[in-house]
């Protein structure tokens, strides 16, 4: 604010160009800082899309032969029973995860939110799970989920349950990586917990003073305070099932009877096995277009319930 | 809310109906005490549901190999089998120190290169005005939504004209490039740090990157724990990546390796559950420590909505 004053006293002419110098060295100043991620976006992203776009029209193992061939990596696609089969088996995954997978880290932050003791503790006991991720989860469930000796069906059968055969069965296996996916729901759990620990007490108050139980305060001030972490959750969550990779890779390489073959696992199938990169490049445009519809789908409907509290003011 | 209910009959219940109330009272006492109860139990079984799989592979990682499948299940070996670790560590040829300090060596290099490549960029988004500023900032949230499959054979291919594959470059330069989400998790932080700093160490002369170094940074050090931390855990569990770029086992990580042993070794269970348990201990101990940052920082990102 001082400089304003002092500028304004020293006329006009010396004051413009000064604030266009300052403006000028701002703009390299920004564009400096912000030239690694520039680099990013050229070399590995634009420039990335475009050639992926390119061979996912050729025909090509990408070390001797390149040929053109139009669209017909598409129309291949749309006609290949296993790219329709990998794309239930992902949807299937997504769609079973993606709304259970809420409610149970919903389900356990409401609980640890009434006041419990050593919340620490209890914090970390269902956050533990969901920070080791990657091979040494999948290697550790593929024996959780071994139906002779493994861990869940020994405890199904100490309640006098017969467990499947999991991932050797066709119709298990998918259970089964929804099941190991639950188990790290406590990332999830954080974020509720940190939502309803923002949510204000007058409003139970108020509620309680109007007569509302404890399901009516749940229903109409928690669950309605908490839809833009819910939302969140959705968005981040969709994109990420729908990537789902080193399960199938690691514990089934897709089988049995390609019953877990997701579209990430035939894509890098189709590219680094039998080096058809033009087809797996045309397979990721198609997972790309069908995140980007469900995401469009999500946001769309967000304006219909999610509830932003400060919206009013708008 | 108890002591809501306990001040609630001594002024008004008496005069009014006081039978009536110490019995609704004493039933509120009863169901809010069995509430209690039942909030326990529930949390109880949960933890025990959630935490199994980690007991289940500390314990089978000790046992010798005839006890694994033994029902009902034994979760304290009688004598402990210490040995499984030492056998399975050097069963691999290399062994595991080798994919130890490769995994140990890429994830340190990309900690200090997303902390430093990340903290630029969103300096340069969050305290900087230049031009096109937002459009560029629109585009790069607009990049967080595209899954890295579809650029990733065009970028293998990059390596692979570099002749670059199967060293650790495909795996660590990226990383120094950032990434749209650190960057807007950084730049959330940084707007949050009152502008006028930068106005007073502008008039005192100082450059842009003196103020970055010497005033923004020094304030973000959480964020930037956070920052580390995330990439830390990222590059440790990386899989797809190491995966397609690293074939000659000595340049393998800790996750590839574990892959390939439990593949060989399928029939040894407890030293699979060893190894698995050595390359989950970094992560856990990890976020142990880093705990309450972590934590911190995951709210940070949550809330921005």
């Amino acid at each position: 604010m001082s400089i304003q004053t002092g500028v304004q006293l020293g006329g006009s002419v010396p004051r413009r160009r000064r604030i266009s110098q300052r403006v000028i060295r701002d703009n390299i100043a920004g564009f400096l800082f912000i030239t690694p991620w520039l680099l990013h976006f050229f070399l590995l992203i634009a420039f990335a899309m475009l050639y992926s776009f390119r061979i996912s029209l050729m025909e090509t193992d990408l070390l001797s032969s390149e040929k053109f061939v139009g669209l017909a990596n598409y129309t291949r696609m749309w006609n290949d029973e296993l790219f329709w089969k990998s794309l239930r088996v992902t949807g299937y995954y997504t769609f079973v995860l993606v709304p259970s997978g809420i409610v149970i880290a919903l389900a356990i932050a409401v609980l640890m939110n009434q006041n419990v003791k050593l919340v620490g503790v209890w914090r970390m006991l269902f956050y533990l799970p969901s920070v080791v991720s990657g091979v040494a989860v999948a290697i550790l469930w593929g024996y959780v989920l071994n139906p002779r000796f493994g861990l869940l069906n020994m405890g199904l059968k100490a309640i006098g349950i017969e467990g499947p055969r999991w991932l050797f069965s066709e119709t298990w296996a998918v259970p089964g990586f929804i099941l190991m996916g639950l188990w790290g729901a406590g990332g999830a759990m954080l974020l509720y917990l940190a939502g309803l620990q923002g949510i204000p007490t007058q409003l139970y108050e108020a509620a309680e003073i109007d007569g509302a139980g404890s399901w009516g305060r749940f229903r109409h001030i928690t669950i309605p305070m908490l839809t833009p972490t819910i939302y969140f959750n959705v968005l981040i969550n969709i994109i990420a099932s729908f990537q789902v990779f080193t399960q199938s890779y690691v514990m089934t390489g897709g089988g049995p009877n390609n019953a877990t073959l997701t579209q990430v696992l035939y894509l890098y199938r189709k590219g680094f096995q039998d080096f058809q990169f033009g087809y797996a490049s045309a397979l990721a445009w198609a997972l790309f277009l069908v995140i980007m519809v469900f995401t469009v789908m999500v946001v769309r409907s967000s304006e219909g319930w999610v509830h932003y509290e400060g919206e009013v003011k708008k | 809310m108890t002591t809501g209910e306990k001040s609630y009959p001594t002024t008004v219940a008496p005069i009014h109906a006081p039978r009536r109330t110490d019995w609704l009272l004493q039933r509120h006492r009863f169901f809010s005490v069995l509430g209690r109860i039942l909030l326990y139990v529930l949390l109880i079984s949960g933890a025990l549901i959630f935490s199994a799989p980690l007991l289940w592979m500390i314990s089978t990682s000790l046992k010798p190999e005839g006890l694994v499948s033994q029902y009902p299940i034994v979760w304290i070996p009688p004598e402990p089998k210490w040995s499984n670790f030492v056998t399975a560590w050097g069963k691999s040829s290399p062994s595991f120190t080798t994919f130890y300090y490769n995994t140990v060596y890429i994830t340190v290099l990309n900690m200090i290169g997303l902390v430093f490549s990340s903290s630029l960029v969103a300096f340069g988004f969050a305290r900087i005005r230049f031009w096109g500023r937002n459009i560029i900032f629109m585009v790069l949230l607009a990049t967080m939504m595209l899954p890295g499959q579809v650029t990733l054979i065009p970028i293998y291919l990059f390596w692979a004209k570099l002749g670059l594959v199967n060293t650790f470059w495909p795996l660590i330069a990226p990383e120094w490039l950032t990434n749209a989400y650190n960057v807007f998790l950084l730049r959330q932080f940084f707007m949050s740090i009152n502008m006028e700093l930068d106005d007073a160490a502008r008039i005192d002369g100082a450059s842009w990157f003196r103020i970055y170094w010497n005033i923004i940074m020094p304030l973000s050090k959480p964020a930037l724990g956070v920052i580390a931390i995330q990439a830390f855990a990222f590059n440790w569990n990386n899989y797809f990546g190491p995966l397609i770029y690293l074939s000659e086992p000595r340049k393998l990580t800790v996750a590839i390796a574990l892959r390939l042993f439990s593949t060989e070794q399928s029939q040894h269970i407890p030293e699979t559950m060893a190894m698995t348990l050595v390359a989950t201990i970094p992560v856990l101990v990890v976020f142990y420590i880093a705990q309450a940052k972590f934590i911190q920082g995951i709210v940070v990102s949550g809330v921005k909505g």
